[in-house]
């Protein structure tokens, strides 16, 4: 039995916190967050590096600028031939979708699956690491790789800025809103794309479901409003809430300065929810591997 | 109870009654050994015995069904987060980052098992030293070959000097001279910390632990320092005889050395009539003089060789896992 005699009123657990102090308490709260955080860091520093040196984020990178280069020559284009009723901005993060598609499915595929199958997941989870801090440092290192990929596309309108003769094109409104509607919705995307990974042992699946849930969520959601059945009167509320989740409507709300607060706790409750289940995958795969 | 910290230091790895099922398989089937500190235990068995998964239900990775584990009295299923600190763990195969340096590599976990920053880089600089890798500490851990991979690996699992060591399969896929210098790092733990090591390579088992535990079809089978496990599985002694001559007569001239002495098996005879006679006897002392001089003093017999043997940890690992077989396959025995 334990050692020290514990006194009657003492619970279970008492014999290992052997004091009631709550000052010692709330020191040993805050020693343990502490600890969790600088693993949360080591691991998050880790990621970026491994992110940084790898080829396949160059490509991705590439891929994301050439697409949204391409997509910007055209929009200018377009803006020199006729006048458009709307500025630039809102226009180019319309298709904010198309490098959502390529690109989160390539810096999120690696994360877990590839660590799984490689069979370092084992090694790093018998570190005093918990699953937690390995989801989130690998989830908000894709994160802070997606924000810098975007950021990137600010080039773009510098160099609209710089040489157009046209004052009114930049419309610094609608640009800050669309930056802050791919700041917003990619907390979501990226941790759909964790949480693809968190349930694959392959690389390819991975992108793969991730893919897969992003376009039904950008793009499917456009559809579902439209469907004969949730016209029925009993299903309003459904119908409600499928007419909250319009990834389009958020992005026009956002250019439009619009910032619902519905829709932030959209994003944020769903990456939260998402993160979850990345970390409970990961741990329920461990039991059943 | 677990927790008595101050009369004798509880034991580095206590493990009782031990089960583990997946799916309907029992992995693991009620499982029970210690291991002191210091010591280096080799945990033998054939693929798929159950070696790996009781592994990992000591490093807290896999939940156990039943049982009680406790690595140096702390209970792995209630406090998985202090287990972390007490383990150094190199899996099966051997996992690393293929795109990392070695030194970084090794910072990386230094970091996360809490090494204290300030002494992080002169503990890598002693393992390096340890593990002979000061050579390659900069290079890029996917270009190294498959020995200074494994070394590595064993730098990561002593890196934090926990008092337990656990290492599945640390010479798989080497070559003998690699074989050796892994051996003699594991070797050179002795007495600091406590390592337990799997593997089927029996020769390797046999020349760096302390202790043997053997393990079969989820079971442990027997357990013990080598020696002791000759003595217990294969009998006393065996002797090798090359003869030729009347066999009919060459058991009750057996009989008159040393009553126990019996042929446990003979081959064909070769060209000129020798046959190969393999003798056990349940007696320890050497009975070589006396058969010696029983057989050459008789006429019947012709003698060309005569040899106590000296039976590998093989012989008996195969003795042993047979007998699980016939456990198995009858179970009315058990």
């Amino acid at each position: 039995m334990s050692s020290s005699p514990p006194p009657a009123a003492r619970g279970k657990w008492s014999t290992r916190r052997n004091t009631n102090d709550p000052h010692r308490a709330v020191a040993a709260t805050r020693t343990f967050f502490l600890l969790q955080v600088k693993h949360f860091f080591t691991i998050l520093s880790h990621e970026l590096r491994v992110l940084l040196v790898s080829p396949s984020t160059y490509l991705a990178a590439v891929a994301f600028l050439s697409v949204m280069g391409f997509f910007f020559t055209m929009m200018v284009d377009s803006y020199s031939v006729a006048a458009q009723e709307v500025t630039p901005a809102v226009t180019f993060f319309q298709y904010f979708w198309v490098p959502v598609l390529l690109v989160v499915p390539l810096l999120t595929m690696k994360s877990i699956a590839e660590e799984r199958r490689q069979g370092t997941l084992e090694t790093l989870l018998t570190t005093p690491v918990s699953t937690a801090e390995v989801v989130l440092g690998k989830y908000f290192s894709a994160y802070f790789l997606y924000i810098s990929l975007w950021a990137c596309t600010g080039g773009f309108f510098y160099i609209l800025h710089r040489f157009d003769r046209n004052e009114h094109f930049i419309d610094f409104g609608p640009l800050a809103g669309g930056y802050a509607f791919v700041a917003v919705s990619g907390l979501l995307f990226v941790a759909i794309g964790i949480a693809a990974s968190a349930v694959s042992r392959n690389q390819a699946m991975a992108a793969l479901f991730s893919g897969t849930a992003l376009l039904g969520l950008i793009v499917g959601s456009n559809f579902l409003p439209n469907i004969e059945l949730l016209k029925n009167e009993a299903l309003r509320p459904l119908k409600t809430a499928v007419d909250y989740a319009q990834v389009f409507q958020h992005l026009a709300d956002f250019s439009h300065g619009v910032v619902d607060t519905r829709q932030v706790l959209f994003y944020v409750s769903g990456t939260v929810l998402a993160l979850i289940f990345s970390i409970f995958s990961v741990e329920v795969k461990l039991l059943h591997s | 109870m677990p927790d008595d910290p101050t009369p004798p230091p509880p034991p580095a790895i206590e493990v009782k009654n031990l089960v583990k099922s997946y799916a309907g398989v029992t992995a693991v089937s009620d499982v029970s050994f210690t291991v002191q500190r210091g010591e280096i235990i080799g945990f033998l068995g054939p693929n798929g015995a159950g070696k790996s998964t009781t592994m990992r239900i000591l490093t807290g990775f896999l939940p156990a069904t039943s049982g009680i584990v406790n690595l140096c009295g702390v209970p792995v299923a209630s406090d998985p987060d202090a287990i972390k600190h007490l383990i150094g763990y190199m899996p099966e195969n051997n996992p690393l980052p293929e795109d990392m340096r070695v030194s970084e590599y090794l910072f990386y976990r230094g970091r996360l098992k809490e090494v204290p920053r300030r002494k992080l880089s002169a503990r890598i600089d002693e393992v390096l030293e340890l593990c002979d890798l000061k050579r390659v500490r900069h290079r890029i851990i996917g270009k190294l070959s498959k020995g200074f991979r494994q070394r590595v690996g064993i730098a990561e699992a002593v890196l934090a000097e926990p008092p337990v060591i656990i290492m599945d399969e640390p010479t798989i896929g080497l070559d003998p001279h690699q074989i050796l210098i892994v051996r003699d790092l594991i070797a050179s733990l002795r007495g600091r910390m406590t390592v337990l090591i799997s593997s089927h390579i029996l020769p390797e088992i046999e020349v760096t632990c302390d202790r043997v535990v053997i393990i079969n079809q989820g079971r442990i089978v027997a357990s013990g320092t080598p020696n002791d496990l000759r003595r217990e599985i294969l009998g006393h002694s065996a002797y090798k005889l090359e003869l030729a001559g009347e066999i009919a007569a060459l058991t009750a001239v057996l009989a008159q050395v040393e009553p126990t002495l019996v042929i446990a098996s003979h081959g064909e005879p070769d060209a000129t009539g020798f046959r190969i006679f393999h003798l056990t006897t349940a007696r320890d002392e050497p009975l070589g003089e006396e058969l010696l001089r029983a057989l050459t003093n008789d006429t019947r017999f012709r003698l060309r060789g005569l040899a106590r043997e000296h039976p590998s940890l093989e012989d008996v690992f195969l003795a042993a896992t047979r007998r699980t077989w016939e456990m198995v396959d009858a179970p009315q025995h058990k």
